[in-house]
């Protein structure tokens, strides 16, 4: 038999006890849910983030399993390596013009595009889902449409006729990295349209019609009224575009043959590939990871920093 | 409870992650004498698989108790990127008959590869099969990790149609000098009978220079490596020269600097191809072709002239587990007779001497493939050093700005590059 002991201060006591005991296990609820996410992310960023700094400051190549193999310390020196390589400036200043064109241009296209979609035109539905349309669609199938597009037998450069560039678009090592860029503008603005779309339906309606009354027009409403009322989106579209653009793989690898000509629109990521898969050097190719990651975080920052000024 | 189940999971899943993570090798020992079920990798080529699968079936008819299984080589860009992803995991097949000797010396730092040497009439069986053309192939140490098994050498493929649209004689183009070369390609852009005289990939991938460059040079220098004896060969008289016969194609737009997205030669949009002998089945049913030796400055007689080999060796790596089995099923499909089963059904050349007196039935019943038969005894290997693919980026880079662009004249870029392999050379020689 079981005796229950009263406590001083009679039923209060045991009501925090039972109240704790609540506390924990909505604690333990909380962590039970949360904890694949907490081990999907350990294993598949924390580690190899750790992992990939650790390469990049020893000596180190991949091996067969069993097998052992010295991984020398070398401090700095994979480092070095980045910095001094040529090709590695090259793909940093070709990251560069591409943000330079990618970023404002996806920002002022989706912005205009995704006010003009917001207000009651007709097919509204039909141009939301046509501006999507490329963003689901594989790279691989767009890249070959570009190709057809801008190659030097290409339809554009048959409308141009003796104005179309020499050496054609893509392989021109002026033109190759912009038009790398405005194919990633291109494909990427529905996803960007959406967002803005999604931002604007928090936009007051009283705020437009208060600006009407005091005379403001379109042009001025736009700039008056949605510009400041979505900047909260402005800041994830830019911060979002410059992490995706200074990730930039597939486009260089597909549509310029692997970053030509002549690493023109090579990017940090394609090299990595290139170094790390291709060449057997995945120490360097470790070091230069480091470095983007460094280079994205300060970017991204300085354009949160930008692009919220004034809030 | 909740507490319990929530260190299960996180034990599980590291659990699992340390087993994903710790790869068990075979014992090297124990899996040379072993014997029992392998796996091989074919590439991809329609006409070696079909030989693959025959040979595979006549192997398991004779050997019930080791079984072999064929596959394709995983896909990727290229087959050296899959079986390099594999050595990694562990999961390579136990023979893989698509090695390019050009990846020989990565595999090998990465301990992927089983040493044939080992196999006690490894060397023996070896240098038997190929005689004098196996050398090359023989790394540094001394040691055969590949058995040398067919080459592609490259020549010159032509459309015949095309060349007779152009007003050009397709049983005797005038190919064999810079000059005779560089007339009919200009004839065959000129007249419109074609979009491109030749058009060997512009792109900068490090392999790329096997089928523009290389060819050309073994040819001019009467069959030089790109490197040897530890030092660069093509900053001299023969590589300047065929640099700037490539820079006149691509000047004068006879040669395109984008890359096709497909086959040119099959497309009719080129007018020659630099192949080897394995485009002779594929282009059977849809381009009428003749075959020339790649030109020199002077013209070379056909049977002086060198080429690079495109040879593909049979490596055994190291996650094999019945090594003697490997062994037995290497030897038996490098035999005499599954290699004229090969050469009946692919048209590539098995890496022996005299092809010609060897297999006299089958080069009278396809004469088409006897220039190439003539060729596979003049043909230059990638220099088997470490630091291979280094080596051949640090040229390609050179090349495609040089001679694919005009950024840089071609004589400075090779001394360039000269300079920059030669300190890549010493570093590979010296790591410390």
């Amino acid at each position: 038999m079981t005796h229950l002991t009263p406590t001083a201060d009679g039923g209060r006591t045991s009501r925090k006890g039972a109240a704790a005991r609540l506390g924990r296990i909505r604690s333990l609820t909380g962590m039970l849910f949360v904890s694949p996410y907490v081990l999907f992310v350990f294993a598949v960023f924390a580690v190899p983030l750790v992992y990939t700094v650790w390469i990049s400051v020893h000596r180190f190549y991949f091996t067969a399993p069993g097998t052992h193999v010295d991984a020398p310390w070398v401090g700095l020196a994979n480092y070095r390596d980045v910095f001094t390589d040529p090709v590695v400036g090259r793909a940093f200043v070709n990251i560069a013009v591409f943000l330079v064109i990618n970023v404002p241009l996806t920002v002022i296209l989706s912005l205009v595009l995704a006010s003009a979609l917001n207000a009651k035109i007709r097919f509204r539905s039909f141009f939301r889902a046509a501006y999507y349309l490329p963003y689901i669609t594989a790279s691989v199938a767009l890249v070959a449409v570009w190709q057809f597009l801008f190659g030097t037998d290409g339809f554009v450069n048959h409308a141009l006729g003796s104005l179309a560039p020499d050496p054609s678009w893509l392989v021109n090592s002026h033109l190759a990295m912009p038009m790398i860029a405005f194919f990633v503008t291109w494909k990427q603005l529905g996803f960007f349209v959406m967002l803005y779309l999604a931002a604007l339906q928090n936009v007051s309606k009283e705020l437009y019609e208060a600006a009407a009354v005091d005379g403001a027009g379109r042009i001025r409403q736009f700039f008056s009224v949605t510009v400041p009322g979505v900047r909260p989106a402005t800041t994830l579209v830019v911060i979002y575009a410059i992490i995706t653009g200074a990730n930039l793989f597939s486009e260089p690898y597909l549509l310029t043959g692997g970053g030509g000509p002549d690493h023109a629109s090579v990017s940090p990521v394609l090299l990595m590939y290139q170094k790390g898969i291709e060449q057997g050097h995945p120490d360097f190719a470790a070091a230069l990871g480091v470095v983007l990651v460094c280079f994205v975080l300060v970017i991204s920052l300085a354009a949160r920093k930008l692009t919220e000024r004034g809030n | 409870m909740l507490r319990r189940t929530a260190y299960t999971l996180l034990v599980l899943a590291v659990a699992g992650a340390a087993t994903a993570c710790g790869r068990a090798a075979p014992d090297a020992e124990v899996a040379a004498s072993s014997r029992g079920p392998i796996t091989v990798w074919l590439s991809n080529n329609a006409q070696e698989v079909a030989w693959g699968k025959k040979m595979i079936a006549a192997w398991n008819e004779r050997h019930p108790d080791e079984h072999v299984t064929a596959q394709q080589i995983p896909a990727g860009k290229t087959s050296e990127e899959a079986i390099s992803a594999s050595i990694i995991a562990g999961s390579t097949a136990c023979l893989v008959f698509n090695t390019s000797p050009a990846s020989v010396p990565t595999f090998q730092k990465q301990n992927g590869l089983v040493p044939l040497s080992d196999f006690p009439d490894g060397d023996a069986y070896i240098t038997a099969r190929g005689g004098a053309l196996t050398d090359q192939y023989r790394s540094p140490d001394g040691t055969f990790y590949q058995l040398p098994w067919k080459s592609n050498p490259v020549m010159i493929l032509y459309n015949k149609k095309i060349f007779e649209q152009a007003g050009l004689d397709p049983e005797h183009p005038r190919l064999a000098t810079y000059d005779q070369f560089l007339e009919t390609a200009r004839t065959l852009v000129h007249s419109g009978a074609a979009k491109a005289a030749i058009w060997p990939a512009p792109s900068s991938e490090f392999f790329q220079s096997w089928f523009d460059f290389y060819p050309a040079f073994a040819a001019e220098s009467g069959g030089k490596q790109l490197v040897e004896n530890g030092t660069p060969q093509f900053d001299s008289p023969a590589g300047r020269k065929a640099a700037a016969f490539w820079r006149t194609l691509y000047a004068e737009k006879l040669a395109p600097q984008e890359t096709y997205p497909g086959d040119a030669l099959n497309d009719g949009k080129a007018a020659m191809a630099t192949v080897g002998p394995w485009a002779v089945a594929a282009y059977k049913d849809s381009v009428d072709i003749g075959v020339v030796p790649v030109p020199t400055s002077h013209g070379t007689p056909p049977q002086d002239t060198y080429s690079f080999s495109d040879e593909k060796s049979v490596a055994m790596f190291s996650a094999c587990r019945n090594r003697a089995t490997a062994w037995d099923l290497l030897k038996f499909a490098t035999s005499g007779q599954q290699d004229e089963a090969f050469l009946d059904e692919t048209g590539q050349m098995p890496l022996r001497e005299n092809l010609l007196a060897s297999y006299p039935d089958f080069f009278a019943k396809h004469p088409l493939y006897k220039p190439f038969a003539l060729q596979a005894e003049h043909i230059v290997e990638v220099p088997n050093v470490p630091g291979s693919i280094d080596i051949w980026q640090a040229f390609r880079d050179a090349w495609t700005k040089s001679v694919v662009f005009g950024e840089e004249s071609t004589g400075t870029a090779l001394r360039k590059a000269s300079d920059r392999i030669g300190k890549l050379l010493d570093e590979y020689g010296d790591p410390a």
